[in-house]
């Protein structure tokens, strides 16, 4: 009986650690890789061309033309990523206006539990210009460490290495300039 | 043989449930995470093409509001929630918010309803920003207009369901969702829509 007990018990203890190591991930932090995560490219050829893409299906972060990408983690549900969509835009244009980092800074908002039509509402309501991903089954979400919104993280991409986080943060940016300025650096843009 | 299969299941229902939502950080760790909750827990007691019943209730805004205010006026949504300060509850109504254009386009409104009392429903709904629509406090007697429309939870709670009510106050709409999971905002709006045919 209690030989079968420990069986039963050492089961036990190797699925619950073998399920801790497979599902719980970690918030992403800079000097970390970024997760090798399936994207949907948008549909909209003016969002694939802004990201130097074509075609259909799915992309992941290094095929984006680009030394930087802001990775912002948003949900329409969210009253702090409501009010902070306005900030965000500014920093699209900010980058846009400016010929140094026009091409070699891009967003990519990706909409954690929402779904295409949810994503689109949002880009409706706050008129965003830059590329917005759904993730309606929260599986991008679960990989970036089910941070909490909005999350704002930099990958840079070098084609030698694997996209590395370079800054990683939970909230809105009270000064926008100042973290454009400090994502300039980070990644060495000249 | 059996009781390592059980156990089996048991661990690995634990570990593979979804994670919480509300993400926002305008909650910051206030939120209390219920864990995976039984989908549907109360049987309806209307269905679609019946007349809606009447209720008043208070609402955060200090009205009292009557289902009958709106015969003849406006389609109404009514969006119950279970409780205040929960995960996915959190991560609903903000996004209603953004929308006002969707319901008036359809000549709808929202009235928000959970079975917290005013107090609570203040506190919580400040976090969202100002609401345009409604929010009503089925408290007391305690969750008596979920209870008439048959989705009252056996631990007090409401379901997470939606109820479309046309301008004759005919339901038109039923969803009694798993209350794990947040209606998509679709599902709604095609219904609005279909109200229009």
């Amino acid at each position: 009986m209690l030989k079968k007990i420990s069986i039963a018990a050492a089961i036990v203890f190797s699925i619950c650690a073998f399920a801790i190591f497979a599902f719980a991930q970690k918030t992403p932090q800079a000097k970390d890789n970024f997760p090798e995560i399936e994207l949907l490219k948008p549909a909209d050829k003016t969002h694939l061309k802004y990201l130097g893409l074509s075609g259909s299906g799915t992309f992941t972060i290094n095929q984006i033309k680009a030394q930087a990408v802001i990775v912002q983690i948003f949900s329409m549900y969210c009253p702090y990523c409501q009010a902070d969509a306005p900030n965000v835009n500014r920093l699209y244009g900010l980058i846009e206006g400016n010929f140094r980092l026009k091409d070699k800074i891009k967003i990519l908002g990706i909409g954690a539990g929402n779904t295409s039509f949810e994503v689109n509402t949002f880009k409706k309501r706050y008129k965003v210009e830059f590329p917005l991903i759904p993730d309606g089954d929260f599986k991008i979400h679960k990989i970036l460490g089910e941070v909490r919104t909005p999350y704002f993280i930099v990958v840079t991409l070098k084609s030698s290495k694997k996209p590395q986080i370079i800054y990683s943060r939970l909230g809105a940016h009270d000064d926008i300039d100042a973290f454009l300025e400090e994502i300039v650096t980070l990644a060495g843009i000249k | 043989m059996k009781r390592y299969t059980l156990l089996f299941s048991i661990a690995l229902c634990l570990f593979s449930a979804p994670g919480a939502l509300a993400l926002s950080d305008a909650y910051k760790d206030n939120i209390y995470q219920t864990g995976k909750l039984k989908p549907v827990d109360s049987v309806l007691k209307v269905k679609v093409g019946d007349k809606a019943l009447d209720f008043t209730l208070p609402s955060v805004s200090g009205k009292k509001i009557s289902l009958k205010d709106y015969r003849g006026k406006k389609n109404v949504v009514l969006s119950f929630v279970p409780a205040a300060w929960t995960a996915v509850c959190s991560d609903q109504w903000p996004g209603y918010n953004i929308v006002q254009d969707i319901f008036e386009e359809n000549a709808a409104t929202l009235l928000g309803i959970s079975v917290d009392n005013i107090p609570t429903l203040h506190s919580w709904t400040k976090q969202m920003g100002d609401l345009w629509f409604e929010v009503l406090s089925d408290f007391w007697p305690h969750g008596a207009v979920a209870e008439k429309f048959g989705i009252l939870r056996s631990d007090g709670t409401a379901e997470r369901a939606i109820f479309i009510i046309d301008k004759k106050g005919i339901i038109r709409h039923i969803d009694v969702h798993n209350i794990n999971e947040r209606p998509p905002l679709e599902g709604i709006v095609r219904e609005l829509e279909n109200l229009k045919d």
